[in-house]
């Protein structure tokens, strides 16, 4: 077979090598707030072996070049794991041993050569089709080589993991308190959403007025959502004094529950009807004509039928509510975007980074663990 | 034996089946014709309550439908639709323990008579039976159709344009095996289909409708040779009612003794084809074969043809 020119190879690779040799790979910075000093890759690096260079080249053109997508996952990953321990590298090279308060930072060189090279491993990992299974075992294992990265202390001198020795404890807190707040409101949604789905079916006037009243919620902005919630939670907090002492009140956690419980009910109702409407008559007819009664219809035909559908309605409101939840931070509801707001207003980016982050990771693991679930739910209706 | 006694349905002021009184015989099909909107399904579907009739009665073998909760009714009455209605999500083997599950019977013997069913339609247990629906052709799919609704053993099945969906080959196959399956278990077999072909075919009496209203319940012939509204006489058509008459009729019927030289013809088939089998010879007479293959007499076209006119 002749070879082919694979197009996006060619283009995230060049992307990858402009990145890394022509824009500055690390930045070292006084301390965390001031601005930095570019550093290139060569420099960054420092003297050593030429050996590295040659397994970045090895690697690099593997991942460009190779037909078999395996074989391009596994480059991809490399080059990501090449690109942090030089990165490590870098910034044990360029502290001055004992000092606390110099920032050697990830550069655009870093971040382009990092998210094109990832790109490329997605496409690859997209395109083998994997089961799954497989993805999520491949999930498990980034996770864990990050786990094991971090614990390692070979990247302590880098800007981010600095900043987050220094936050440790509250980073703990507030990362337990941006899952509690998405996977709650979440809960509370399909705990809300599939009886009123449910209650929907077959009564179209009711259909139109849930979807529609929760279409305009949807259409609310964040901020201003809040802002609407926090007159009546605190007029009932301070009318119901048992509620306020739960923590209920006009701002905090409640408000910011409430509000991404409100963000994630559309999704939840609306696919829970267009998966219980989906079910053909036929099969409902057949089943009431063999003598199954409503609830043994509901439970044993529509609703099996249906999961599918609904379950890609909670993966899009859990994906939606692990980002949104970092806005939370703004009217005291905790979560990671304690550290995003704190940050920018300390103009530290490292703070920001600390919490956008893990924000990041937490929403793209959320959607990969849900299509999995998606996709073993739907194994049994081939296409 | 299902009796059906002054049965209506009425919505608001639409009337849509209109004091019905029918007398279904034990084991026997019967074929419910009517164009659209006549009111056929909705006749069927009253039977077993599928719809609740505004007034009048139906009991099957003496007992009033009404006399137990509509799904137990349901359990002992097969049911088969066009598109079949199987359930996508379940295997071709849990789709046919569907009733007998319901009815609580044993999991050793829901297993053996989910195998006893594949074979008798012709499906491999160990090849079909894990499968799921879609996995399947429609022919087969409408096969595991039929044998999810005879699964419990019922005394009476009903078929709502069973065979609609299948392509023509598929559906002559299908309507033959219905028949010989029908005739191996005795079920009392109640069939709504618009095709009259279909009804010729299958049915032993056939009960026309029209605009809610019961015009004729015959045997088929009889709604060729005396039918009893013109609205009937429409229904199974004028131009080619001398073939249709000849199709309900086997070779065996008219043979007489002696041999002649001509094609062969098996007793069991209908005269028109034979009739088409002499035209297409260019023969005036041919020899019936009895079931083992010898000839046991012969028909001749003339036999035939008088068979086919009204004034026989």
């Amino acid at each position: 077979m002749r070879p082919r020119l694979d197009l996006p190879a060619w283009l995230f690779g060049s992307i990858a090598v402009g990145a890394l040799f022509g824009l500055p790979f690390v930045i070292s910075k006084a301390n965390r707030i001031v601005p930095g000093v570019p550093v290139g890759l060569v420099d960054a690096l420092g003297p050593g072996s030429v050996l590295r260079w040659w397994v970045l080249a090895v690697i690099g053109v593997t991942a460009v070049l190779t037909q078999r997508r395996w074989l391009r996952l596994v480059a991809t990953g490399l080059l990501c794991v090449w690109f942090a321990l030089a990165l490590g590298h870098a910034a044990q090279l360029l502290t001055p041993p004992g000092n606390a308060v110099v920032r050697i930072a990830p550069g655009a060189g870093f971040w382009c050569a990092m998210a094109s090279v990832a790109l490329l491993g997605v496409d690859a990992a997209a395109r083998l089709q994997l089961r799954a299974l497989a993805r999520l075992a491949l999930l498990g294992l980034v996770m864990l080589v990050l786990w094991a990265a971090l614990a390692s202390g070979y990247f302590d001198h880098v800007s981010v993991v600095r900043e987050y020795a220094v936050n440790a404890d509250r980073f703990a807190h507030e990362f337990s308190r941006h899952l509690s707040l998405a996977l709650g409101s979440v809960l509370a949604a399909v705990a809300v959403g599939l009886p009123m789905g449910l209650a929907c079916q077959g009564r179209p006037w009711l259909r139109q007025a849930v979807l529609s009243t929760l279409s305009l919620v949807q259409t609310i902005p964040s901020i201003a959502l809040y802002g609407m919630l926090m007159a009546p939670l605190a007029a009932l907090a301070v009318t119901v004094p048992t509620l306020a002492q739960w923590g209920i009140g006009g701002i905090g956690y409640a408000p910011a529950v409430v509000a991404l419980f409100l963000y994630a009910l559309l999704p939840v109702v609306a696919n829970t009807v267009l998966g219980l409407a989906s079910v053909d008559p036929a099969v409902v007819d057949a089943a009431r004509g063999m003598g199954l009664t409503d609830g043994k219809i509901l439970t044993r035909i529509r609703w099996p039928l249906a999961l599918p559908t609904i379950v890609t309605g909670v993966r899009v409101v859990l994906v939606q509510n692990m980002g949104l939840a970092a806005i939370a931070a703004l009217i005291g509801g905790g979560g990671l975007g304690t550290f995003i707001f704190q940050g920018i207003g300390q103009t530290a980016i490292d703070l920001v980074l600390l919490g956008a982050l893990p924000t990041v990771a937490l929403a793209l693991a959320a959607g990969v663990v849900l299509d999995a679930l998606v996709e073993w739910l739907d194994r049994r209706r081939p296409a | 034996m299902i009796e059906i006694e002054s049965l209506s349905k009425r919505y608001g002021e639409l009337t849509v089946v209109d004091a019905v009184d029918l007398i279904i015989p034990k084991g026997s099909i019967t074929a419910i014709v009517g164009t659209s909107g006549s009111g056929k399904s909705t006749l069927l579907r009253m039977i077993n309550r599928l719809i609740e009739p505004s007034s009048g009665q139906v009991r099957i073998d003496g007992r009033l439908t009404t006399s137990e909760p509509a799904p137990a009714l349901r359990r002992r009455i097969g049911y088969v639709i066009q598109g079949n209605g199987l359930f996508p999500h379940r295997t071709v083997a849990e789709n046919i323990a569907t009733v007998p599950q319901l009815l609580g019977w044993e999991p050793a013997r829901i297993a053996a008579r989910t195998e006893q069913l594949l074979t008798l339609f012709g499906l491999d247990p160990a090849i079909h039976a894990r499968r799921l629906p879609a996995e399947l052709s429609g022919g087969q799919q409408q096969r595991v159709g039929v044998a999810r609704a005879l699964a419990a053993g019922p005394s009476v099945l009903l078929m709502d344009e069973p065979f609609g969906a299948l392509d023509p080959i598929i559906r002559a196959k299908a309507q033959e095996d219905l028949r010989t399956i029908q005739r191996q278990l005795g079920t009392t077999v109640v069939i709504v289909t618009h095709d009259m072909e279909e009804a010729f075919l299958l049915a032993d009496r056939i009960a026309v409708l029209d605009n809610g209203k019961l015009l004729q319940h015959d045997v088929p012939a009889r709604l060729l040779t005396h039918p009893a509204h013109p609205q009937v006489m429409a229904l199974t058509g004028t131009t080619d009612r001398a073939l249709r008459l000849l199709s309900l009729e086997s070779t065996a019927a008219i043979v007489t003794a002696g041999e002649v030289s001509g094609p062969d013809l098996p007793a069991s088939m209908s005269l028109r084809e034979a009739l088409s089998a002499l035209i297409w010879a260019g023969a005036t007479a041919g020899n019936v074969l009895d079931a083992h293959g010898q000839r046991s007499g012969h028909v001749t076209m003339q036999a035939i043809l008088t068979r086919g006119s009204a004034a026989r």
